[in-house]
């Protein structure tokens, strides 16, 4: 049986789930934008709890990511494969960065005792607990799919390295580049709605 | 293309790959193993929750307890619905004929990602597995219902979690098998083939891929809301928390009610191709048809909220969602029209898969216009949550799309397992299930207007004699679908041996390929010249 290679078939099939995913997120924000409206006041209070100099800064560095995955691709067409994997170890380290950031902000506001459930929350009234809950929920999300990417960038990285990826099939490595600069387009809808608006 | 040139008679049955026996189909990537792999596993659910079905009307044939009790009663019409819904119907015809058939009717030797149509059949049954769990660990069986309506489906003490991720799963399966078919008609259809060469039922298939790509991520995310509320009390629809329990009703139905056209989209689709074959007429309004089609995959994502017209909305909306859930009939009405023009002085060959399209015919009629009377507002307050609604559904996704699938599956019978079925006993097991169905959900037409809830093990004495009728009807309805089931399984095995390609007389791209199709269905990519339904040679022929 002859292996059947349709590079634009693949790339056509990942836009959808590109799609797919924009949708999973576009309820998210329609319910973000119902509780913002029911509660304004509550949700600009809250949204000065977050950090923004932490926010910031991985706000700057996925974009930088996106830049590297961009450039990864330009350095395996043309077939500088070392080229390729520093790039690619830039934005794994840079997706690790952007988790560690996470995991001290999420802290934080775990040590003040904000999280879904809590006493201190449920002091504080609706608004506030819709608030978190929504920030957890959607940077929870957004995280995993930053954790998928982690896995995504090791295992191309891997085949980049066994020659799999090369120079005249690299749909795998385009393909993973699409999906994080999703992640990275969504960062950048989440960023303002929870951290700037106030 | 291989050089042995002598595996090139045997069928996709027979063929020998990487891995033996049981393995050689729960590991194969071809579409049309595949497509089996799903047929079985939904014969089997089916039979389950056909028999819990079956148990509740029994339940019902008079007032007060009489087999079961009410949480018995609760969680057998939840898992009902959730193995109906999820495991049945929505993958249903796409899963099956779509995976067996479309890449044969287009002109393919497989869907565009092989490897990923495998995985999502193993997402489907992970899927079923986490399901089942519900019925037997935690708290006991889900008692929500199939809708999983906040804010009960985080208070109950049910095991409603795994339910809940189980379908979560099954949606992914739904997405990647959407994102396979809408790639393969755009890349893999035979040189020729333009858009409107394409036959119907693929035609329908690529608007029901859109359909679960575009809606199935809502769902997705509103089970996990749901689990987030259970587990953490996140509070979005928890009054208590400042949620708002109308929200969940919104999200699930942004999904749920386009997820109906998932279910009888493709339905619309196999009767748009056994109706020409068996008339022997090219269809009529081919370009309506699809249009039709695509027009309701648009127009069913915005009538999401005829579902809660007693949930509290405004006026204005309330006035919106009516209007267009009146509009999206009109597509479904055209499409009868052009049905009943094709056969208008056809050369009709009766044979099982016709009988199934007449009845569908019927009972989608039945099922369409009693939609109309919900759809309207002052009606639907009166018929909310009454078996009316019961009945209405049961016509169009069991009526509609069961009765489709009945007769696609006695239309491609021969083509898929290179044997035929007795013809005699079909028509009797469809006689049977045809009267057994009537007389089973009609009555609910009537229980409903008189004001009988859905949902409840208990009625008043004064609904008796109907439900009597109606519980006659589904033990009618079932021994009707252990003839037909029997008599397929029976043929399957060892039913009488053909190779003949075209047994109806199609003219679509499956009738010309080998029974049972080779591995690669075609020894060559055919080159298509001509519409799909083209019957004017069967016309001259006999008018000479």
């Amino acid at each position: 049986m002859t292996i059947h290679r349709d590079d634009l078939a693949d790339k056509f099939g990942m836009w959808l789930f590109i799609f797919t995913e924009l949708l999973l997120f576009g309820m998210l924000f329609v319910v973000y934008a119902v509780y913002r409206s029911m509660h304004p006041e509550a949700f600009r209070i809250a949204g000065e709890e977050l950090d923004v100099a932490l926010g910031t800064i991985n706000t700057v560095i996925l974009l930088i990511s996106s830049a590297t995955v961009a450039m990864s691709i330009t350095a395996i067409q043309k077939g500088d494969k070392k080229r390729c994997l520093q790039l690619l170890s830039i934005t794994l380290l840079i997706a690790v960065i952007f988790m560690v950031n996470k995991y001290f902000e999420w802290g934080a506001k775990f040590e003040y005792g904000f999280y879904p459930g809590s006493d201190a929350l449920a002091e504080l009234g609706h608004g506030t607990i819709l608030f978190f809950g929504l920030y957890f929920f959607m940077t929870g999300i957004h995280a995993l799919h930053i954790l998928i990417g982690i896995g995504l960038f090791i295992y191309v990285m891997l085949q980049v390295k066994k020659n799999k990826i090369h120079q005249t099939d690299y749909i795998w490595l385009e393909n993973t580049g699409l999906y994080w600069h999703l992640v990275d387009l969504i960062w950048i809808f989440l960023f303002p709605l929870f951290y700037l608006i106030h | 293309m291989s050089d042995n040139t002598n595996h090139k008679e045997v069928s996709y049955l027979e063929y020998q790959g990487k891995y033996r026996g049981i393995l050689g189909w729960i590991l194969s990537t071809d579409h049309k193993r595949i497509g089996l792999l799903y047929l079985y596993t939904m014969l089997l659910f089916f039979s389950i929750a056909a028999i819990l079905g079956l148990l509740m009307k029994t339940q019902l044939i008079a007032p007060g307890e009489t087999i079961m009790g009410p949480q018995t009663y609760n969680s057998f019409f939840t898992l009902h619905g959730i193995i109906m819904i999820f495991i049945i119907v929505v993958p249903g015809l796409p899963a099956v004929f779509g995976n067996f058939f479309l890449p044969i009717m287009i002109g393919a030797k497989d869907v565009a990602f092989p490897r990923i149509n495998l995985l999502s059949w193993w997402l489907y049954i992970i899927g079923i597995l986490i399901v089942l769990t519900s019925q037997f660990t935690g708290g006991g069986p889900p008692d929500t219902g199939w809708t999983f309506y906040a804010p009960y489906s985080f208070q109950t003490p049910t095991n409603v979690l795994p339910a809940v991720f189980g379908a979560f799963v099954m949606g992914f399966s739904s997405i990647l098998t959407g994102i396979n078919f809408v790639v393969t008609i755009h890349r893999m259809r035979a040189p020729g083939m333009k858009w409107l060469r394409m036959p119907l039922f693929p035609w329908t298939l690529y608007g029901t891929a859109w359909i679960q790509i575009l809606a199935t991520p809502v769902i997705g995310i509103t089970l996990m809301l749901i689990i987030a509320e259970r587990m953490l009390g996140i509070g979005f629809f928890d009054p208590a928390l400042g949620g708002d329990p109308i929200l969940y009703q919104h999200l699930f139905w942004i999904y749920s009610h386009p997820a109906v056209y998932i279910m009888i989209l493709p339905a619309m689709g196999v009767i748009s191709e056994i109706i020409p074959v068996f008339s022997r007429k090219s269809i009529f309004g081919y370009r309506a048809i699809v249009l039709s089609t695509m027009a309701i995959a648009f127009v069913g994502y915005f009538v999401w909220g005829h579902h809660m017209f007693t949930s509290g909305m405004s006026g204005r909306a309330l006035f919106t969602f009516s209007f267009l859930t009146f509009l999206v009939a009109i597509p479904s009405a055209i499409k009868v029209f052009n049905w009943v023009a094709t056969m208008h002085k056809g050369s009709l060959h009766l044979h099982t898969p016709f009988f199934w399209a007449l009845s569908f015919l019927f009972v989608f009629m039945i099922g369409g216009l009693t939609g109309l009377v919900l759809g309207a507002l002052a009606t639907n307050v009166h018929l909310h949550d009454t078996h009316f609604v019961v009945a209405h559904f049961h016509f169009i996704v069991f009526g509609g799309t069961g009765f489709a699938f009945m007769g696609a599956v006695h239309y491609w019978f021969p083509k898929m397992f290179g044997r035929m079925y007795d013809a005699n006993w079909a028509n009797l097991g469809w006689g049977i299930f045809f009267i057994g169905f009537l007389s089973l959900y009609l009555p609910m037409f009537f229980l409903g207007m008189s004001g009988m809830p859905r949902r409840y093990y208990d009625y008043l004495p004064e609904f008796h004699g109907m439900n009597i009728l109606s519980s006659m009807g589904a033990w009618v309805m079932i021994s009707g679908i252990l003839i037909i089931f029997a008599n397929l399984i029976r043929s399957a095995r060892s039913g009488p041996k053909t190779t003949e390609k075209n047994p109806w007389g199609g003219k679509t791209l499956e009738w010309q390929v080998d029974t049972p199709p080779t591995l690669e269905n075609f020894d060559e990519i055919p080159a298509v010249d001509k519409t799909p339904y083209d019957y004017r040679d069967y016309a001259e022929n006999t008018n000479s």
